[in-house]
């Protein structure tokens, strides 16, 4: 397994899997294989001091329940522990309305001894970035090349190749593209994508408040789209902390960008109420532009997309980094199969199964979240009336309750190993 | 559905061939292409291989007690593929460690398994030549390996002597072959080859499938004893093989040698 390649070495080194792009996805990917006797090399062209630093990334990720076990299995969780905030009630709210949907962590039980885990946990991107560089350091089976510059992937019959800026080449048995909603390595293989931008930005900061969150996450549906307020740890002083994704009309987000941060602040406190006593603004504000974008296919010739290169949704339900940590989950267990076989592990066969398995969970999601943002986007009366009522039945039948509530966890379906806690 | 025989034989074929020119190498070349596209004409092979590595693995792990999970398991083995076309399980095999060497009647399954090794960049020892010649030339391996050859073989006992006489005491045997069964005669004559046309008609002739009775007996006279008999079947509705217990088409089986 770790010597699939045994041709002589070209310079710059040779490996198992070459990964393109080391953002939250690809270096998570690199720790599955790795951690499983995988030759690993990461290429990204971010230095990873400036990527981890609090500037770089102001988004905090919902890592559902079952992605929060990948990161365990690939041991990662131990380092962000204390960064993660556990989600223990997801209380959903439709504008001024009083219907709510309400998960309360204690309505599903998993496994034998029928415990009863949080939802979910809300971490900071920064503290995931820093996890991950340190994990990464710490494997001898992986090595991060950045900041790197891929200039030329040639995918050949029996291997990849790749040569870099700086000359340095590198050939590995598959190449696995991390790299981006915009990924350049999908647009060189010629796959295809379905994409729409939504008349949407999404404005992300963080805030500090008066009164303690006890662990709530809140989405209320505005006009303009939906509201999150999802729960951080608290500060090393105490302060009460939360971070706010706040969907916005792309023409109005500037405007907001731009406010003091008491106006900003007010702008929060008024769309949110006041449930967490007086709020302020905690660092910097960011906005990104939202839209939705589907691969048309996620494997190539020596080739696999992983992560936002093959999908990336609105974050109306906070599953976008779930979607690609489960992902990794399984293409890691596709790839480590096949090499446990002796199998070569850049053939269709082993990328075939990881396309079979993922395409279908993807693209429900990639619908779900685009039909709930569609139809909690607006302010028609007929259509609030609508999924209010549905709202309310949602929450007044048990079954289908917990039924959403595993899917938001992401409990559903056929698991890889990695996500039902299970080593590869 | 069942599997054997998908190696392009032909007599003219059989003939030892002393030196290579290029106008074979390319022909090598297109051939080998055709023997590992999983979509082709040797797809149900590929659907089925993943299974019967898996069963070769596990078996061979637990027989020489090393970890499945270990990078390279079986290093330091020295195993022999005999039929070994081109080069599914011989280059797998090799992967995980093992030293092998592949051996087929035909010289153009040779000349294919070899261009595709060396574009793999793996070592593996192909040679075209019968068991029975490596057996006069002394040879013995840590394990023998005959997969979808045994129900093609003109003698089932001199075929198993020499499977056996190619393994040192205490090694092991794998043999991957089809039932001869109601079941079998008609998945794998009528099924496989006359309706779903997996196979070209006439790959198969029933009356030489090999019943897991006769082949234990016939292993036993040369000392090795079958420890593990496996039924490989097909599900039509997930397209997928899975082993188990159903013995009646396709199976498998561990022997050891005394």
């Amino acid at each position: 397994m770790s010597e699939i390649s045994a041709k002589p070495t070209a310079p710059g080194g040779s490996g198992d899997v070459l990964v393109v792009g080391g953002g939250l996805v690809g270096l998570s990917l690199a720790l599955a294989l790795g951690g499983a006797g995988l030759r690993v090399t990461v290429v990204d062209r971010e230095r990873p001091a400036a990527a981890a630093d609090d500037r770089f990334d102001g988004r905090a990720s919902a890592i559902a329940w079952g992605s929060s076990r990948v990161l365990r299995a690939v041991g990662l969780w131990q380092a962000l522990d204390r960064h993660a905030q556990p989600i223990r009630d997801i209380r959903v709210s439709d504008g001024d309305s009083r219907l709510f949907l309400h998960y309360d962590h204690r309505e599903v039980r998993l496994g034998d001894a029928g415990e009863a885990p949080p939802l979910g946990y809300i971490v900071e991107n920064r503290f995931i970035r820093r996890a991950l560089y340190a994990a990464v350091a710490a494997r001898p089976e992986i090595t991060l090349l950045a900041p790197a510059e891929l200039l030329k992937l040639d995918r050949e019959a029996g291997h990849v190749s790749a040569t870099l800026a700086d000359g340095r080449r590198l050939r590995a048995a598959l190449a696995i593209a991390c790299d981006g909603a915009e990924s350049p390595q999908r647009a060189a293989a010629g796959i295809g994508v379905v994409r729409w931008r939504y008349e949407q930005a999404g404005i992300v900061c963080s805030i500090s408040h008066q009164e303690p969150h006890h662990g709530v996450a809140h989405e209320r549906f505005l006009g303009a789209g939906p509201f999150a307020v999802l729960p951080l740890p608290d500060g090393e002083d105490g302060t009460h902390r939360s971070s706010i994704v706040w969907t916005e009309r792309a023409d109005l987000a500037p405007a907001m960008l731009k406010l003091s941060d008491g106006e900003f602040a007010a702008e929060i406190e008024q769309r949110f109420g006041p449930h967490l006593g007086r709020i302020a603004v905690a660092g910097p504000r960011w906005s990104y532009p939202l839209g939705l974008l589907h691969a048309e296919r996620y494997v190539a010739h020596r080739l696999a997309l992983a992560g936002d290169a093959a999908h990336r949704i609105h974050p109306i339900a906070g599953q976008g980094l779930n979607l690609g940590l489960r992902d990794v989950a399984s293409l890691a267990e596709c790839i480590v199969d096949a090499a446990r076989l002796g199998l070569d592990i850049g053939s269709a066969g082993a990328l075939e199964r990881y396309e079979r398995w993922r395409r279908v969970d993807s693209l429900m999601l990639v619908g779900v979240t685009d039909g709930l943002n569609r139809l909690f986007s607006t302010d028609l009366a007929p259509v609030r009336l609508a999924r209010d009522i549905g709202l309310g039945v949602v929450n007044a039948l048990p079954p289908l309750k917990r039924l959403f509530m595993r899917h938001a966890m992401g409990m559903v379906g056929d698991l890889p190993r990695l996500v039902r806690g299970e080593a590869l | 559905m069942t599997l054997s025989g998908l190696a392009p034989d032909s007599a003219a074929d059989a003939a030892p061939g002393l030196s290579v020119d290029p106008e074979e190498v390319r022909r090598f070349a297109a051939i080998a292409a055709e023997w590992w596209d999983p979509h082709g004409k040797f797809r149900p092979l590929h659907r089925l291989n993943p299974l019967r590595l898996a069963y070769i693995r596990d078996r061979l792990c637990a027989h020489f007690a090393r970890d499945a999970k270990r990078p390279r398991p079986l290093q330091g083995l020295r195993l022999l593929d005999v039929g070994c076309g081109g080069g599914l399980i011989a280059e797998p095999l090799t992967r995980l460690g093992a030293q092998v060497t592949a051996i087929d009647a035909s010289a153009t399954n040779i000349g294919v398994a070899r261009s595709h090794g060396s574009e793999s960049g793996l070592d593996v020892d192909y040679r075209h030549a019968a068991a029975e010649t490596l057996v006069a030339q002394g040879e013995q391996f840590d394990a023998v390996l005959a997969l979808e050859v045994v129900e093609h073989v003109a003698d089932l006992d001199e075929f198993a002597a020499a499977c056996a006489a190619l393994v040192r005491p205490g090694g092991a045997l794998i043999f991957a072959t089809l039932n001869r069964t109601p079941q079998s005669f008609l998945l794998a004559i009528v099924g496989a080859e006359y309706v779903l046309r997996w196979l070209p008609v006439g790959t198969h002739e029933w009356r030489k499938f090999v019943r897991p009775s006769e082949l234990g007996a016939a292993l036993r006279r040369r000392g090795a004893d079958i420890r593990d008999l496996t039924g490989m079947s097909y599900s039509p509705i997930a397209d997928s093989w899975r082993l188990g217990r159903d013995l009646a088409v396709n199976y498998l089986a561990f022997a050891v040698k005394g």
